[in-house]
């Protein structure tokens, strides 16, 4: 990997990483008012995911989406005012922070639902083949994910038709408080399962970005090539609550101990150690990137606080494609 | 005893699972350590992992799995965190379990009992906020249960439970955290039953769930100002208690039924056109229903702000089909706290 590349994952690891600490710091003054599921922990998959793919490939993801949307090169102001319900938010103020979207970088969506983009994902791959277009689409997708069936049912499609999707799994051994111990059979490996489809899967540790970033490469060349969808599974760990700011290792799902190894896994400061030594990178020029960062985002918030509301009479509208009907009276 | 309705559901399902070996409770986080907003806390120490059981994510294939075990001699109580979620399921609720017994000419029931809360506020926007409950109500044999009060929770939980055909118990995300008195012991309330929750002889008003809260307070609210309404929490929407409706319209000529789902196609639509073809004669003004918009709801908060029903607005349509003005201002100035939570015990995030 050239050096470029590298510091590249490691800004937009950082990124991430402040992002969502600052959605964190500031979640408590009660104007970010939606359900919020942060990604901290888990940044290497997205970061060299977005590295790997171009602004031209499509991608969707689920609840836990910020990450993916910023990776993807979606405009960090547009999330910030979607969380704080702004007209100037990614879906003007009527999605909020589980349903971002930025089409002119490729994301084209993330859903509440779980499984929901699954076969969405699937479906704007479709195309892509038909018409040979080069494209891949990307489907960011949890643990839980193949607990369901839309996505089995998705899979089997894409491999019967040879889609060129990259399915890309996080697993970070819990969905909500349950651990997969209670939603899989021991020592099943997700990988193993839906290789059983007929698709090639591969799986790693989901927080060494510079792996995540190999595996991809070479995966997302050959689904681009024409070889039909992979799966890929890369383990990692999200160290706050399922949904919102605090940490919530007190209340007893989960060991602290088990949440202080994983912490010592941090992709973060891993990246930035290595490519130290390896003299690819200085301690000022990570002081630079933080400092940019930083600013970026004070500068979004401050966007996002400025920004008006939607008008109330917003919430009638893009219910359809020309409002045919009109709202009706209470 | 006085407990909230989230203890109050949790006090029925331990009551179910204590009283017979059949029922079994299960659902997505079931056992963990929020126990569904504390519904269903700590019941699998008591009562087995077994019986009490975490499930992947897999509704539909859990509800059919419910299904299953019910033709087999279990009773169980599955339990969706959204109303949303349980969509997935919809295949096995309608085609499998509404149907069974009449499908097979009468030789089996399906004793499930769903549980479904209906999120509201904080931003649960377009997907973790539908009030759906006609589109239960819509399927022949389907129940469709939504109390309002902590006894209820409680009671309507094991009538349900007990009860040998599914039944759909919607409970909405903002009535867990109110009190009410519970009563002790295994207190099963026939299904279809409504209750008269305020006497008077202006309008009759039909709510059910949280929207009786809402109209209990324009009831208690116009009350003051000489106008005295009855008010009617129907507790179980399929079936529906008719005479109960029909009395009250029979006395007071005016009805106004509220829903907290859309208002086309709503179960206010329903009310409405059952008493306007049957009983017209009875009624002095034409009936009005007040229900949620014909859109999805939005997160943020600025657009959701005059999304729902409240209290001044049904206050305000009582004024309307009685000719009076009626105040509002002092109701509205009565809430202490932003108009996405229902107190100040909640600020998210779910
Ligand atoms: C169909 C459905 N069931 C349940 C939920 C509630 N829910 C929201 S996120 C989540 C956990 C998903 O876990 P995973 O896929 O591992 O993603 P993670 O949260 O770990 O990133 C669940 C169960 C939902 N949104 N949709
Ligand atoms: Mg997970």
């Amino acid at each position: 990997m050239n050096a470029e590349t590298s510091r590249r994952l490691l800004f937009d690891m950082l990124r991430i990483r402040s992002v969502e600490e600052t959605i964190a710091a500031r979640y408590g003054e009660q104007t970010m008012r939606c359900p919020t599921h942060l990604s901290v922990g888990q940044e290497a998959v997205a970061a060299a995911a977005g590295a790997v793919l171009k602004p031209t490939d499509l991608a969707v993801s689920g609840h836990r989406a910020h990450a993916h949307y910023l990776a993807k090169g979606g405009s960090l102001k547009a999330m910030i005012a979607e969380i704080y319900g702004k007209v100037t938010g990614c879906s003007r103020g009527k999605g909020g922070s589980m349903h971002l979207i930025d089409e002119s970088v490729g994301f084209m969506g993330s859903t509440a639902i779980v499984g929901g983009t699954v076969p969405v994902g699937v479906g704007l791959a479709y195309p892509m083949k038909l018409n040979n277009t080069g494209q891949i689409s990307c489907v960011f997708l949890g643990d839980a994910v193949p607990e369901t069936g839309v996505f089995f049912e998705s899979v089997n499609f894409a491999v019967v038709k040879q889609l060129p999707v990259l399915f890309l799994c996080e697993n970070n051994g819990y969905s909500v408080y349950s651990p997969l111990s209670v939603r899989q059979p021991p020592g099943r490996k997700l990988y193993e399962l839906v290789a059983g489809f007929g698709l090639k899967t591969f799986h790693g540790d989901g927080n060494d970005v510079r792996a995540v970033h190999a595996a991809l490469s070479e995966g997302v060349a050959a689904i681009r090539a024409g070889e039909g969808p992979r799966f890929y599974e890369f383990e990692t760990y999200r160290w706050r609550e399922h949904c919102g700011p605090n940490y919530d290792n007190d209340i007893g799902y989960r060991s602290v101990a088990e949440y202080e190894a994983w912490k010592l896994r941090d992709p973060v400061p891993a990246l930035r150690r290595a490519l130290i030594a390896e003299g690819a990178i200085s301690d000022a020029d990570v002081a630079a990137m933080q400092a940019a960062i930083d600013a970026e985002i004070a500068e979004a918030f401050a966007f996002a606080e400025a920004s008006p509301f939607p008008d109330a009479c917003d919430a009638f509208t893009d219910v359809y494609a020309a409002d045919a009907f009109a709202p009706a009276a209470g | 005893m006085s407990t909230t309705f989230a203890a109050a559901i949790r006090e029925g399902l331990a009551t179910a699972l204590a009283a017979d070996d059949s029922v079994i409770c299960f659902g997505l986080g079931t056992d963990d350590p929020k126990g569904v907003f504390g519904t269903t806390l700590d019941l699998h120490k008591q009562f087995g992992s077994d019986r009490v059981f975490d499930m992947p994510t897999s509704e539909a294939a859990m509800t059919g799995i419910a299904i299953g075990a019910a033709l087999n001699g279990l009773r169980p109580v599955l339990t969706h965190q959204r109303l949303d979620f349980a969509l997935l399921s919809l295949d096995q609720l309608v085609n499998n379990a509404a149907k069974w017994r009449f499908m097979f000419g009468g030789q089996r029931g399906v004793p499930i009992t769903i549980r479904m809360i209906i999120g509201r506020g904080w931003g649960q926007g377009p997907t973790h906020s539908q009030s759906l409950q006609s589109w239960f109500a819509h399927i022949p044999g389907l129940k469709v249960v939504m109390p309002t009060t902590a006894a209820d929770a409680k009671t309507l939980l094991l009538g349900s439970i007990f009860d040998d055909d599914p039944v759909i118990f919607l409970e909405h995300r903002w009535l867990h955290n109110m009190q009410g008195d519970v009563p002790a012991g295994d207190v099963r309330e026939p299904l279809g039953k409504a209750r008269v929750v305020r006497s008077g002889d202006a309008v009759t008003i039909v709510a059910m769930s949280y929207m009786t809260v809402e109209a209990l307070h324009a009831v208690d609210h116009l009350a003051a100002q000489g106008i005295a309404c009855d008010l009617i929490d129907l507790r179980s929407i399929r079936p529906l208690d008719w005479p109960a409706v029909i009395a009250s319209v029979q006395k007071t000529g005016r009805l106004l039924a509220l829903d907290p789902g859309h208002l086309t196609g709503g179960v206010a639509g329903e009310i409405v056109a059952r008493i306007a073809t049957d009983h017209f004669t009875s009624l002095n003004c034409a009936p009005q229903r007040l229900a949620a918009p014909d859109v999805p709801e939005a997160t943020s908060p600025a657009l959701t702000k005059d999304y729902h029903v409240r209290a001044e607005h049904i206050a305000q349509a009582v004024g309307r089909m009685l000719g009076r003005e009626v105040e509002t201002a002092s109701l509205i100035a009565q809430r202490q706290f932003p108009h996405d939570v229902p107190g100040n015990w909640f600020s998210g995030p779910f």
